[in-house]
């Protein structure tokens, strides 16, 4: 193998596992280390600089961090990211001042935002800093699209979202509530110089079985509903419900139907419960609160009586795997299952529509009815519109929304500027040593098996009673520290200097992890059989040191090593040393035109 | 030297002998000697090998007298029973601990100070006795400790780290080892664990006197040039004569080595080892010739490396002296007394 250059971007950014399949790139261990030292406003602004809604997402973030988190791999479960974000936005001091200010001269481009929801509400703070004027439409009165009328007021406080969208929009971004743009075209004769679509996924789907008409005044769709909640359109459900579909969205309808009078809640799914969309704890939560989750039903029929919905009926199906190896739904021998219920929450996924968009305005649409989007600019086939968040690609989550955001910026700033969209600026990236002094890191390495924190919930009594009460309560003080401690720090690498080595096998000795192996080279399959340990997760990197007097190679398996440093404290010679890695997705408000 | 914990955490697909343990289960506490030192490596390569033999740790007993080799028992087989002598005294302690159990392996981890200074007659007499155990010497032959004074280990002509030349002969322990009678003699260098290990193995399975000599660099005074015993000098000078494949029990050896290179010795206690000879003349089973190999290559400047000697029969202090079977520990009351008539009987024998 090839000796590894580590100044390949992402070379070392693969290893900070979290950061790398955060969509935004958010330097999770740096705000980590923040929180344990009590810097809650420091860590609060590294993740407002990635993903703009710390408060939000440290409560409803669907976490793609944590299973990607090594502690994962060297104990049972992640490091709580998610909630020590949140501990971040809990505990910081007033930070307005530390925002950027809007500027106090505009560059006199002008930007179009379709939708008030996360992936606008990005680009708008990326670019308004920097002189945009930045228009938001929003068919609701208020911003936050989806954050404010989907997600329920249990699980995001109405004040952590008000917070968080003041700070873009008080970057002199403007908001235009309760104005749906109907129009595409006449939106592109108002000669914006950009347009970004970030509308979010507004269908709620329909199931059409006999009885929906019949049934029609009992029978809600999920996402509509929940808005209707959540503008408190609608307070009251009946007694009985039943909610169809096994997403996130079906956990919100199930749990909000218990704070407004559903007593026997019950969620029906087609498919196993092992395969519900929804995240494993949300799942959890709905269980908690005395809600059943049925699974291998398929909705057969609504049954009504007199124009009054009075149940449904389901068919019993079993998972066959077909000759392909592809999972079908059979229905089994067993009669029909039918569950009485008032009322039917339908949240069976959602989808795109755009019929506001003629399609003769130079966006192309694919077969799928959905705008053709380049995944790295977010830009459609018209150079001038862009597009973002469940717009783009259907249905995903704020901190993808929050990541095409950033992207959309850097392309709309590029486009204004006059330059080529699908050049990137380079992400910003440093690396220095954290050697302090002897047995000194500036970081802390005493690493330790320590169990997951639970994260402190209300009571269940109280919590069903008020639907605004928040039911996490967050990690205090203590806990937060905590959990903090369990991170192992994988942003501070462990880097070889070849040259420097004399081959005493100290660090293969010490390594905790067996990470370190001397050996003679070969082809990576070869290497990965013959280390200390074995190598057997591929999608983890070796790296490959060369340059030893005896001609040998260090090959280290970045899997599973603990960052303790260790094999840095004990080399004689600091061919080892622990440097932190420091990478920052890019961000319109920082591209260095010049570096491109 | 560390302040870091060494974390309990383990490789997930760390492998197991046959006794369920891994390597770390073998483990002693985080070394204080300088980063580098030699010596922790050889401390890994015992790991490594009682962790490959599946040995029971609480069936070794680790001896040492003083000095930074001494200090080392404490850094592998946490578990095992251990004893820290005075400076020298290493070899009759363990001779007296082997003669009350027989039973327990015998590890006697010593330095080129405490060996070939201070007891260097200690060492003579355990190997000439026969003791069945294994004595390693970490030899870097330097006084680490009081800050790098040549040890009678260093060459003749070899310089300090501040420029002195040594101008005392020097001790080959493995020259004394094998002319006083031990029966398992070997060299090996504390960066080179693909020799150590096998080599340790062998002499642990080896019934009688086993003695290794391990060129151990010392990072702090003696890694510098015009040092002999520096990673780069014994990398250069290094005559490896034959290489070791451990093969225990009665498990078929697979031979995939040119014919005529590699040569299977039987050891006493039934394992075997494989032998790939490297240097054709050289002969494991020769005493004479191999002392005369040893002072040949040693007058060239040259390190001979590798199993140097190995007795075809050997027996120990126990068959010398028609010792009980069972470890005294294991006798009762009436065995190890049986009273004042067997005491006149044998007086009487006596007279």
């Amino acid at each position: 193998m090839k000796p590894t250059d580590i100044s390949v971007p992402d070379y070392f950014h693969k290893v900070v596992d979290c950061q790398w399949a955060c969509p935004a790139h958010t330097p999770v261990p740096e705000y980590i280390r923040l929180i344990a030292a009590g810097r809650y406003g420091d860590a609060y602004m590294i993740n407002w600089q990635s993903n703009v809604f710390p408060g939000v997402l440290g409560r409803t973030c669907d976490r793609p961090c944590e299973p990607a988190c090594r502690r994962g791999r060297v104990e049972k479960e992640p490091v709580a990211i998610c909630r020590l974000k949140r501990v971040a936005a809990d505990f910081k001091d007033d930070i307005r001042d530390r925002l950027p200010k809007p500027p106090a001269q505009k560059n006199g481009k002008r930007v179009a935002l379709v939708g008030g929801g996360p992936a606008s509400l990005t680009v708008a703070r990326d670019l308004a800093p920097i002189g945009y004027e930045c228009v938001v439409f929003d068919q609701d009165p208020l911003s936050g699209g989806m954050m404010r009328t989907q997600i329920p007021k249990f699980r995001l406080p109405e004040s952590v979202l008000d917070e968080e969208c003041r700070y873009v929009l008080d970057l002199g971004v403007k908001f235009v509530g309760g104005k749906r743009i109907d129009s595409m075209k006449a939106l592109l004769a108002e000669n914006f110089d950009a347009i970004f679509v970030g509308c979010g996924a507004p269908r709620g789907r329909d199931l059409d079985i006999p009885g929906r008409k019949e049934a029609a005044k009992n029978i809600h769709i999920g996402i509509d509903w929940l808005s209707s909640v959540s503008f408190g359109h609608i307070d009251k459900i009946g007694r009985r419900v039943i909610v169809l579909g096994g997403g996130n969205t079906a956990m919100d309808c199930c749990r909000s139907s218990r704070r407004l009078g559903g007593e026997e809640v019950k969620v029906v799914v087609r498919s196993g419960f092992e395969e519900m969309k929804a995240s494993p704890w949300e799942k959890e939560d709905a269980m908690h609160e005395d809600i059943p989750i049925f699974n291998y039903l398929v909705p057969k029929e609504f049954t009504h009586d007199n124009g009054r919905l009075t149940g449904v009926t389901f068919t019993k199906v079993k998972a066959v795997s077909d000759a392909d190896g592809r999972r079908n739904l059979v229905p089994t021998d067993e009669p029909d299952q039918h569950f009485a219920c008032d009322d039917v929450l339908v949240a069976v996924g959602q989808e795109n529509a755009f019929p506001w968009i003629e399609r003769d305005c130079g966006i192309e649409f694919d077969k799928w009815n959905m705008p053709k989007v380049d995944p790295k600019t977010m830009g459609s086939t018209n150079p001038k519109v862009f597009f973002g968040g469940d717009s783009a690609f259907g249905p995903k989550n704020v901190i993808w929304a929050v990541a095409h955001g950033h992207d959309a910026a850097v392309s709309i700033d590029r486009i204004c500027r006059g330059e080529n969209v699908a050049e990137r600026p380079a992400p910003q990236m440093t690396i220095f040593s954290q050697k302090m002094g002897i047995h000194e890191w500036s970081y802390d390495n005493e690493v330790a098996l320590d169990k997951r924190y639970r994260v402190p919930h209300r009571e269940k009594l109280v919590a069903l009673r008020d639907i605004r009460a928040e039911v996490e309560l967050g990690y205090d003080v203590d806990l937060a520290l905590k959990e903090a401690e369990r991170c192992l720090n994988c942003d501070v690498q462990t880097v070889f200097t070849g040259h420097l080595c004399i081959e005493c096998d100290a660090c293969v000795d010490i390594c905790p992890m067996d990470c370190i192996t001397f050996t003679q080279n070969g082809d990576e399959t070869d290497l990965r059989s013959r280390l200390e340990a074995p190598a057997v997760n591929l999608t983890q990197d070796l790296y490959i040191g060369n340059s030893l007097k005896t001609g040998r190679i260090m090959v280290k398996d970045e899997d599973v090593c603990l960052h303790c440093g260790l094999c840095a404290e004990r080399c004689p010679t600091g061919a080892w040393d622990m440097q932190k890695y420091l990478i920052e997705a890019t961000h319109a408000e920082q591209a260095c035109h010049s570096k491109v | 030297m560390t302040y870091v914990i060494k974390p309990k955490f383990r490789h997930p697909e760390l492998p197991k002998n046959k006794i369920g343990f891994t390597h770390r289960d073998y483990e002693g506490a985080v070394s204080t000697l300088c980063a580098g030192c030699g010596h922790d490596s050889i401390s890994a390569a015992i790991i490594e090998a009682c962790f490959e033999l599946s040995i029971p740790p609480h069936r070794v007993a680790k001896l040492s007298g003083i000095g930074c080799s001494s200090k080392t028992p404490t850094y592998f087989l946490g578990s095992s029973h251990g004893f820290n002598s005075v400076h020298g005294r290493m070899p009759s302690v363990l001779t007296g601990a082997n003669l009350a159990n027989r039973d327990l392996i015998y590890l006697g981890v010593s330095g080129d100070g405490d060996s070939a200074s201070i007891g260097f007659g200690q060492f003579a007499h355990a190997i000439r006795r026969g003791v069945d155990m294994v004595y390693i010497v970490e030899n870097n032959g330097v006084y680490g400790l009081t800050k790098g004074q040549f040890s009678a280990t260093a060459d003749p002509g070899s310089k300090s780290k501040r420029g002195v030349v040594n101008t005392d002969s020097a001790i080959d322990l493995v020259g004394i080892a094998l002319q006083i009678g031990a029966t398992f003699v070997g060299r090996s260098f504390s960066g080179d664990k693909a020799q150590l290990t096998p080599l340790i193995k062998a002499a642990i399975e080896h019934r009688g006197a086993a003695f290794i000599d391990v060129i151990s660099p010392c990072v702090a005074f003696n890694n510098h040039v015009g040092s002999t015993k520096s990673f780069d000098y014994v990398r250069e000078h290094n005559d490896v004569v034959n290489k070791l494949d451990f093969v225990t029990g009665r498990a078929t050896i697979e031979i995939d080595y040119a014919p005529g290179s590699v040569e299977v010795v039987q050891q006493h206690d039934g394992s075997t080892l494989a032998l790939r000879k490297l240097d054709a003349e050289y002969d494991v089973h020769d005493r004479v010739a191999a002392m005369s190999f040893l002072q040949h290559h040693s007058a060239k400047g040259q390190i001979v490396t590798g199993l140097l000697y190995v007795a075809a029969e050997s027996e120990d202090m126990h068959g010398h002296l028609n010792t009980v079977a069972t470890p005294l520990n294991g006798l009762g009351d009436q065995e190890l007394c049986p009273g004042s008539a067997a005491l006149e009987k044998f007086n009487a024998s006596l007279r």
